[in-house]
């Protein structure tokens, strides 16, 4: 099953869990079924409308499914989708 | 003249002021045999450098006529006579060896060449950096020259701060507008006891000057905005974004993408820490990589949830490496590369990170701004506030 990195940001709806492996051949299944898990996941990820939020990155490995096919990219089982938030700590 | 004696080969000596008189003349070759650092120092003008190793390589090179009159020379003429030697082997027959190498050369008050301006006290103070072949004196002197503002004396500036000034960076900028306070010397290494209640600006201004002298110093003791950021970023080569809120990121970028300077951007939080290097035009701009900030309740701050000190402090001297990186102009800067660093499990992870094509700043349709409006920027408190490096 893939595994979806979770940002600290977002930890506190995921019980603490900083990766979850869940099931999905599209990067938007994956994130599904995160969201299946840890609904509070879904206003953070996604608008009213299904679409992903803009200030959402999302990689597959290590490229941006923006440049790849956005939510129907398709997932291996080895892959990681990661969540990456913009922080502006300094 | 030298002359051979039982296998024993006898060299030649000629002190430095006869030396001197000897290459008055056209036709006397004079070859420093020390390492590349030493010659860059201080040389003899007109020398050939040939470093230990090389000499039997590249001595035909230099000097092809086997008659050629050669003078060796290095530091103390201990290296220069074993050099000789090896020349008279290899057939040269008119070679001698300069007694008391370049040291004698300076006591006797003879002229010498560097293309450095380091003083006795920079070459002794950057010498591990003039050792390096990547940065010689000539990298040493580009760091001298360099002019670097930092965005934020906290958490991410003040290490960074520390070792730019400690390199010898020659110009530095300061931008805070908060005051020390207890609570933020657990990571701001820069500030101390004594400067607590002080403008942070200041106090990194004291603590920079008290490390290293070379270093010029410029406090920008205010909020930058729409109004003010072109005419502070404008006078410097590289400008490292350790800023704690979203909107002066985003102001940062426009205005640095408009008057083409890298930003070195890093950003910390908790255990975590994000850092790449915006060249405009050549790689994606901070814009690229996030279109849009995200809402205030995904932005917290570190006096929100707190941030790991040493992770702050690793994440600024990231910075400060990308920093002289670019001002020397070697390795891989962090261009079109989003490093992630995770304390806790001391993971590193790299992602790649894009131009984008629709991007409103530095994309090919981003709109044409008329030089009248140069530094108008949106309203980007809109997004949330904070404050520069707190």
């Amino acid at each position: 099953m893939p595994t979806v990195k979770v940002p600290p940001v977002l930890r506190q709806h995921t019980d603490g869990a900083t990766e979850v492996s869940v099931s999905g051949s599209k990067v938007g299944e994956v994130l599904q079924a995160l969201v299946d898990r840890h609904p509070a996941t879904r206003e953070q990820l996604f608008s009213e409308d299904g679409e992903l939020n803009r200030f959402v990155n999302v990689y597959l490995n290590d490229e941006d499914v923006r440049v790849l096919g956005g939510l129907d990219t398709a997932v291996g089982d080895s892959d990681t989708v990661m969540i990456l938030p913009a922080m502006a700590g300094g | 003249m030298a002359t051979e004696n039982s296998g024993v080969v006898a060299v030649e000596e000629v002190t430095p002021t006869e030396a001197f008189g000897e290459l008055q003349s056209p036709d006397v070759a004079l070859i420093d045999t020390r390492e590349p650092y030493e010659y860059a120092e201080v040389r003899i003008e007109g020398s050939k450098l040939i470093p230990p190793a090389m000499v039997a390589d590249e001595i035909s090179k230099a000097v092809p006529d086997k008659s050629t009159r050669i003078i060796l020379q290095c530091r103390s003429g201990a290296r220069s006579a074993t050099a000789a030697e090896q020349l008279m082997r290899l057939g040269y027959v008119d070679v001698a060896s300069m007694a008391g190498g370049i040291l004698e050369w300076e006591a006797a008050g003879l002229p010498t060449a560097s293309d450095a301006n380091l003083t006795p006290e920079q070459r002794d103070r950057y010498s591990r950096h003039t050792l390096l072949p990547e940065v010689g004196v000539d990298g040493q002197v580009k760091l001298l020259e360099a002019k670097v503002l930092l965005l934020g004396a906290g958490g991410l500036g003040a290490p960074t701060a520390l070792y730019l000034a400690a390199a010898g960076i020659g110009k530095i900028g300061i931008v805070d507008d908060d005051v020390v306070d207890a609570s933020n010397l657990q990571r701001q290494v820069i500030h101390k006891l004594s400067t607590v209640g002080t403008p942070k600006s200041s106090s990194a201004r004291e603590a920079i000057e008290n490390l290293n002298p070379d270093v010029e110093v410029v406090e920008y003791n205010f909020r930058l905005d729409s109004s003010n950021i072109l005419d502070v970023i404008r006078d410097y080569d590289i400008i490292v974004d350790g800023a704690d809120n979203f909107p002066t990121r985003y102001l940062l970028n426009d205005a640095s993408v408009r008057l083409q300077k890298p930003v070195v951007s890093a950003s910390i939080l908790s255990f975590d820490g994000q850092i790449s290097t915006f060249m405009p035009y050549e790689g994606p701009c901070y814009r690229c990589l996030y279109p849009t900030p995200p809402p205030p309740e995904l932005a917290p701050s570190c006096s929100e949830n707190g941030v790991l000190g040493v992770m702050a402090g690793m994440m600024g001297l990231m910075q400060a490496n990308e920093v002289l990186k670019l001002v020397l102009g070697i390795g891989e800067p962090l261009i079109g590369r989003l490093l992630l660093y995770e304390a806790l499990g001391t993971r590193f992870t790299e992602l790649k990170v894009r131009r984008d094509p629709e991007c409103p700043i530095c994309g090919p349709n981003a709109p044409e701004v008329p030089e009248s409006e140069m530094g108008q920027f949106p309203d980007y408190e809109a997004f949330c506030g904070g404050h520069v490096g707190s």
